[in-house]
């Protein structure tokens, strides 16, 4: 028998360790000397009382859904994928070329070929980490950290080396051509009367994240191949009794690990600044760890939790803008949920689940 | 390459070596004791601010060591209690106290001194200055040793030396003592030492704290010693080049010293990119240099060149059995 409700599993614990960070949050704000309902309140305006707001909210949140969804389809493989950063820069990297070096007739077309080239370079660079824990037994979260150092190491290389313009002191390649624009939601929504989304960064690739979202659940719920993957995260010796290899459904789940990881930089590359610079991840891969802990790896909570840190992101931007709390506010409440969901799991858990037995048998009596 | 190049890099590689090493054989404590940290970056960030900070406000440097090694097992505290008590996962736990040292360095930084994330530079007795040793001065004539001695053995702060004595310190406490073999069979097989009627809890607290202590030291280094205040993100992912070294040195203290020193040569080279060109006649990328570490630490772990094999109940919670 269970010892809670599943509800109590899925919706309760996330709650209360997000309340529980809300708390710390809030005592840290007081101790820098400002009102934490005030500050939160002017995240809320500029987050969300805004169609421009909202813009940046939405923009913020697809790059989690997808280190999100990265993260998450290996937590069901019962792997620790913190290699969504660097997968996430070479996938930068494949948008790049693609880019610059096919003469795209329309941003459709581009932006499939973009996709592809992000997926494709980021689920290389989780394929040898993933080879090496099914092979070699290296542990995952180890060789991927290392994977990100080498990562950034790897474009910094290619940005002041290989793609930078001539004469041009910036580690950036040139601007993407004019048929690679992404229609921006400003493009999309906006009527003759009324702009919409003035100003912000959210594109068309928010419904790529959207369909993403979708795709995973079918791909971890309706296939074999999903059924195979949570299998093995249960037990690896019941997988592989079951006749599944490990080798193959570590390899897999990593490479689509790695590819989703690497779609976020269609948003940031080819969606925002159009054109790669060094530093487009801005720490999204780690964030994705965050939201995935959070939304309990299933790609609907993934959906609702990368909102929530968008809407902490652009919120925690205006705070930097009009308050003296600084823009790192967002890291330390990161920290927080990341603390409380994912290795302060069992402090929330255990009294719960002790609460919850008793009313049961207060029931039953 | 003169012998004085040769030396004044030499001298780059045992201050760039010695946070690396401290962090290492922090690393060490713990990971023996079964205890994965991948928190040593945040744990050196934390004391680096706090170091700092409390030096520049008391004007002592020591009492800003003391300060950066007490937050510094504050969030060790947090780790244990996160791994340990709730048997939590202990890479999810040191991933986010990485995350709350790099947000709370700069809040605490920005709220305190108002200088985007800073502290004010350090001077006088609020550093630790370097140490000439005996008779450095006067034997400085003499040929071969006497620059040998003055250039790469005299001159550095303390705590360069306790980091090099903590060397043979560690590898006595681990292989000698009693403590250090319990230590390390709660690492390899936890049940067998709570057989033996000796808290598993309790040694893993106390190498956790030990990891706490050594990750003080070594952000205090960074910010009072090597360079003359915090600025933000200063460990710039030392803690992982020592976790690195770490599994490069195998988790044994002798090897950590050389797997160190290895990769503060590299990061005194990148430094001096030219010196490769003149001797081996060929143009090194500096981004090359600067993966280096990483590339070597995942052909160890892959186990192509020496296998390296981390301590069997690493990352494990123990529960006790009913």
């Amino acid at each position: 028998m269970e010892k809670m409700p599943h509800w109590a599993d899925i919706v309760l614990i996330p709650l209360i360790s997000l309340f529980l960070a809300a708390i710390l949050s809030a005592l840290v704000i007081l101790a820098i000397g400002e009102n934490p309902w005030a500050a939160f309140k002017l995240m809320v305006d500029g987050a969300l009382m805004r169609s421009s707001g909202w813009g940046y909210t939405l923009y913020y949140a697809t790059n989690f859904m997808f280190t999100g969804l990265a993260v998450a389809v290996a937590f069901h493989a019962r792997m620790f994928n913190i290699g969504g950063e660097g997968q996430a820069m070479l996938g930068g990297l494949g948008v790049a070329y693609v880019c610059l070096f096919i003469p795209w007739p329309h941003w459709s077309l581009a932006l499939i070929g973009a996709s592809l080239g992000a997926a494709m370079f980021g689920a290389l660079w989780a394929l040898i980490p993933a080879y090496l824990q099914a092979k070699r037994g290296s542990h995952i979260v180890i060789t991927t950290i290392m994977f990100n150092f080498i990562a950034a190491a790897v474009l910094n290389y290619f940005l002041v080396n290989v793609l930078r313009p001539p004469r041009s002191m910036d580690p950036a390649t040139k601007t993407f051509p004019d048929a690679t624009h992404l229609p921006s939601f400003r493009d999309m929504f906006s009527t003759a009367e009324t702009i919409m989304f003035r100003g912000a960064p959210a594109n068309v690739t928010f419904f790529i994240a959207l369909a993403a979202c979708v795709l995973v659940w079918f791909l971890i719920w309706r296939t074999k191949l999903g059924y195979e993957i949570r299998a093995f995260g249960h037990s690896e010796s019941g997988a592989k009794y079951a006749g599944i290899s490990p080798v193959r459904i570590t390899v897999i789940s990593m490479l689509i690990s790695g590819a989703l990881a690497g779609l976020m930089s269609v948003n940031t590359t080819m969606g925002e600044s159009e054109r790669l610079v060094l530093n487009s991840t801005e720490g999204a891969g780690f964030i994705g760890i965050a939201v995935a802990l959070m939304g309990r790896s299933h790609p609907f909570g993934v959906f609702l939790a990368a909102i929530l840190f968008g809407f902490l992101y652009q919120g925690g931007a205006e705070l930097a803008l009009w308050t003296n709390i600084p823009r790192e506010l967002i890291v330390v409440i990161q920290a927080l949920v990341i603390l409380f969901t994912g290795a302060l799991d069992n402090m929330v858990r255990m009294p719960l689940e002790k609460l919850f037995l008793a009313l049961r048998k207060k029931g039953d009596a | 390459m003169d012998f004085l190049t040769l030396l004044q890099l030499l001298d780059t590689t045992v201050r760039l070596a010695t946070p690396l090493l401290l962090a290492c054989l922090a690393g060490l404590y713990s990971e023996r004791a079964g205890i994965f940290d991948i928190g040593l970056e945040g744990k050196m960030l934390a004391a680096a601010f706090f170091s700092a900070a409390f030096a520049y406000s008391t004007g002592s440097v020591w009492l800003g060591l003391l300060a950066g090694v007490g937050v510094s097992l504050v969030l060790s505290g947090i780790h244990g209690l996160a791994s340990i008590t709730f048997r939590g996962n202990q890479l999810i736990s040191g991933l986010a106290i990485t995350m709350l040292a790099g947000g709370m360095t700069v809040l605490i930084a920005q709220d305190w001194f108002k200088q985007g994330g800073r502290t004010p530079q350090l001077v006088g007795a609020a550093r630790f200055e370097p140490i000439t040793l005996p008779f450095a001065e006067s034997l400085q004539g003499v040929p071969f040793f006497g620059p040998l001695y003055y250039e790469l053995i005299s001159g550095h702060p303390i705590l360069v030396y306790i980091a090099f004595a903590l060397v043979p310190i560690t590898w006595w406490v681990l292989f000698r003592t009693r403590f250090g073999l319990r230590l390390r069979a709660v690492g390899e097989n936890p049940a067998s030492v709570d057989t033996a009627g000796v808290s598993v809890v309790g040694l893993r607290y106390a190498a956790v704290m030990i990891c706490g202590v050594l990750c003080g030291l070594a952000g205090a280094y960074l910010a009072t010693a090597l360079q003359a205040g915090f600025v933000k993100d200063m460990t710039a992912g030392r803690g992982y080049i020592a976790l690195a070294a770490l599994i490069f040195a195998k988790w044994r203290p002798w090897y950590a010293l050389w797997a160190t020193l290895l990769f503060g040569l590299f990061q005194a080279l990148e430094l001096r990119p030219d010196l490769i060109e003149t001797v081996i006649g060929i143009k090194v990328q500096v981004q090359v240099l600067g993966a280096l570490p990483y590339v070597l630490t995942v052909v160890i772990l892959a186990g192509f060149v020496g296998k390296a094999i981390p301590p069997r109940a690493g990352g494990e919670p123990y529960v006790k059995e009913r």
